[in-house]
């Protein structure tokens, strides 16, 4: 087997060992996925779902809000959902674990038995799956494979974010601490900046960690 | 000291306390490990990085590794609970309308006694309760259902127990999504301040000795390493005793309040630390004895009997072997490593790794390894006791 459900024991494993191939590819083609894909921000939900090959291949269905979300995946039925796991709404998704009467799907967290590690490449990009009771593993992997991908992508897009709004403010520091030394010992700004890059190498520091020590201490002074 | 690393996440609550403590006072470090804490988005996120082998411990719900030895939601791994981190510290609230009209049938809020809050509210309430909780296994939900069933609520028809992550209770509130909620603090004085709720009882006043975090490590990770499990256990002990002590709250409230953390206002965080809480939009202060207790009483010791406490209730509601969950949960409260990691010498631990839950109304000295340990009050409201050599 090369993927599995969590602890339930659903129709997956109940399934005769031999399954006719051509029935087990009938089911694949017959009917398309229903997804859905939980995520506030709009263009973010876009991408997901054109990655996941909506309107065509599957039925991806994308729910933007967080109010009263267990209510409105359990009214769509999907057998998959997909949420950022980043998101504090994730745990809303675990209720959706224990269902509460005969006639409900209950979900389960995808959790991949097999060596090549979906899972946590899955969690490792950033997404997290949930899948209907009895799902078939070989169904769910394409999916999965393709939100990764996604996913990555985002991770990337918000560390570089991250690191040009982090070099942006080091700047900024770096500059105010340039202006009290020029002010403080009447000295230009390449000589000012000479000297920060001089003390931080004596430090053993980054040029920003020593400006920004200067630009804070300073704030004691005046 | 060469310490070394091991990565530990928690959720930005005022309970996460003791492995902050840890890490910010320096415990950890005499203890010979680099602590490197996270915070994580949710619940089910810190379980799984946990269960991954992303992280070595974790703050955690004390249910949640019962839950999972029940084969339970999520992640099939085994987690062990080496340490309790807190116990008590929840608070149960209400919308600003059945505020209202609980204050306009009489009802004084005197946060104090679970019969008469429990009758006003439900008298006050209008068909289905709807009660918010931050995860489906929590104490929080454990005591909703435990405390409405003993009123005579009956659940589903009566009550409807939802998950709401704790940051966003406020809002649910205000939309009208629920009545009401159990939640851990910051979260209920937050409803409040921001006039969106009332406090109605804090979680003690249903079991006043309610397990509430535990320090979670992977089963498999405590039995490979037992020096670091040891030394993460003893760095949190060091940093529950010196929370405990009165002069060391508002040093506690500032770090908790740090961005690190809870990033908010010191004055919030305090409220629990203390006990002193706001419970009213118009300002009405209560204080609690045993809000939040972290030290005292043994709060760290890792009762199997109060896994089996969960494991039986969990067991009850969802038509599991009652017996056989017992047994599985109280497999998961690792006493023996905790005792294991505490010497006498350091800290008086109880004789015994199971108690009859329920049955101490005061705080009463008993059998010790020093013979100087009292235990706090661990009582029901509705006086009940659980026996756990009656359960598996």
């Amino acid at each position: 087997m090369s993927s599995g459900l969590s602890v339930r024991r659903g129709r997956t494993r109940g399934l005769p060992a031999r399954l006719p191939g051509c029935l087990a590819f009938c089911c694949r083609v017959t009917r398309p996925l229903s997804i859905v894909v939980v995520e506030p921000d709009p263009d973010r939900a876009k991408l997901i779902a054109e990655t996941l090959g909506a309107p065509d291949k599957n039925d991806v269905h994308i729910i933007g809000s967080e109010s009263g979300l267990a209510r409105a995946i359990s009214a769509r039925d999907p057998d998959i959902v997909l949420v950022d796991i980043a998101s504090p709404s994730r745990d809303v998704l675990e209720e959706l674990t224990l269902a509460s009467s005969p006639m409900e799907r209950p979900v389960a967290m995808f959790v991949d038995r097999s060596d090549d590690g979906l899972t946590r490449a899955a969690i490792e990009a950033g997404v997290s799956a949930y899948v209907v009771d009895g799902m078939q593993p070989d169904r769910i992997r394409p999916i999965l494979d393709a939100a990764i991908v996604r996913f990555q992508m985002f991770q990337q897009m918000r560390t570089e974010l991250e690191a040009t709004k982090r070099a942006l403010e080091e700047r900024k520091i770096i500059d105010r601490a340039k202006g009290l030394i020029m002010k403080a010992r009447g000295v230009d700004e390449d000589e000012a900046y000479a000297l920060l890059r001089r003390t931080a190498m004596d430090q053993g520091k980054r040029v920003a960690e020593v400006a920004e020590a200067l630009v804070s201490s300073a704030g004691l002074l005046s | 000291m060469n310490a070394t690393a091991l990565r530990a996440g928690f959720i930005p609550l005022v309970d996460c306390a003791p492995l902050a403590i840890a890490r910010e006072i320096g415990f950890a470090e005499e203890e010979g490990l680099s602590l490197e804490l996270t915070a994580a988005p949710s619940w089910s996120a810190l379980r799984d990085e946990l269960a991954l082998g992303q992280i070595e411990a974790a703050h955690m719900l004390a249910p949640v590794p019962v839950a999972m030895a029940l084969g339970l939601g999520g992640m099939p791994a085994r987690l062990d609970a080496v340490a309790v981190l807190s116990v008590n510290g929840n608070v149960v609230g209400v919308s600003a309308q059945l505020a209202e009209r609980l204050a306009a049938q009489g009802h004084e809020f005197g946060f104090d006694d679970a019969y008469a809050a429990g009758r006003a509210l439900l008298a006050a309430a209008e068909g289905t309760l709807r009660m918010g909780v931050p995860f489906p296994f929590s104490m929080h939900a454990e005591l909703v259902y435990y405390w409405l069933a003993a009123l005579g609520l009956p659940s589903p028809q009566g009550l409807d127990v939802r998950t709401v992550p704790p940051p966003l209770m406020a809002a649910a509130l205000a939309r009208g999504e629920i009545d009401a909620f159990c939640v851990g603090e910051p979260w209920g004085s937050i409803a409040v301040e921001e006039g969106h709720g009332a406090l109605l009882l804090p979680g003690s006043a249903i079991w006043a000795g309610a397990c509430e975090k535990v320090l979670a490590v992977r089963h498999d990770w405590a039995e490979a390493d037992p020096v670091r499990t040891a030394q993460l256990i003893r760095a949190t002990w060091r940093a529950q005793r010196w929370i405990s002590h009165p002069g060391n709250l508002s040093t506690a409230s500032e770090i908790l309040a740090g961005p690190a953390y809870l990033d908010m206002s010191a004055d919030i965080v305090e409220r629990a630390l203390t006990g002193s809480l706001v419970v009213t939009g118009d300002g009405k202060r209560r204080h609690v004895p045993g809000f939040l207790r972290v030290y005292e009483g043994a709060a760290g010791f890792p009762w199997r009997s109060q896994a089996a406490w969960i494991a039986d209730r969990l067991a009850a509601r969802l038509g599991l072997d009652r017996a056989a969950a017992a047994k599985a949960g109280r497999q998961v409260f690792r006493s023996d490593l905790y005792r294991a990691a505490l010497s006498p010498s350091l800290a008086d631990l109880p004789g015994a790794s199971e108690k009859v839950e329920g049955a101490i109304p005061t705080p009463t000295p008993v059998a010790s390894q020093r013979g100087t340990l009292v235990l706090e009050r661990d009582g029901f409201f509705d006086g009940a006791v659980f026996d756990p050599s009656a359960h598996g």
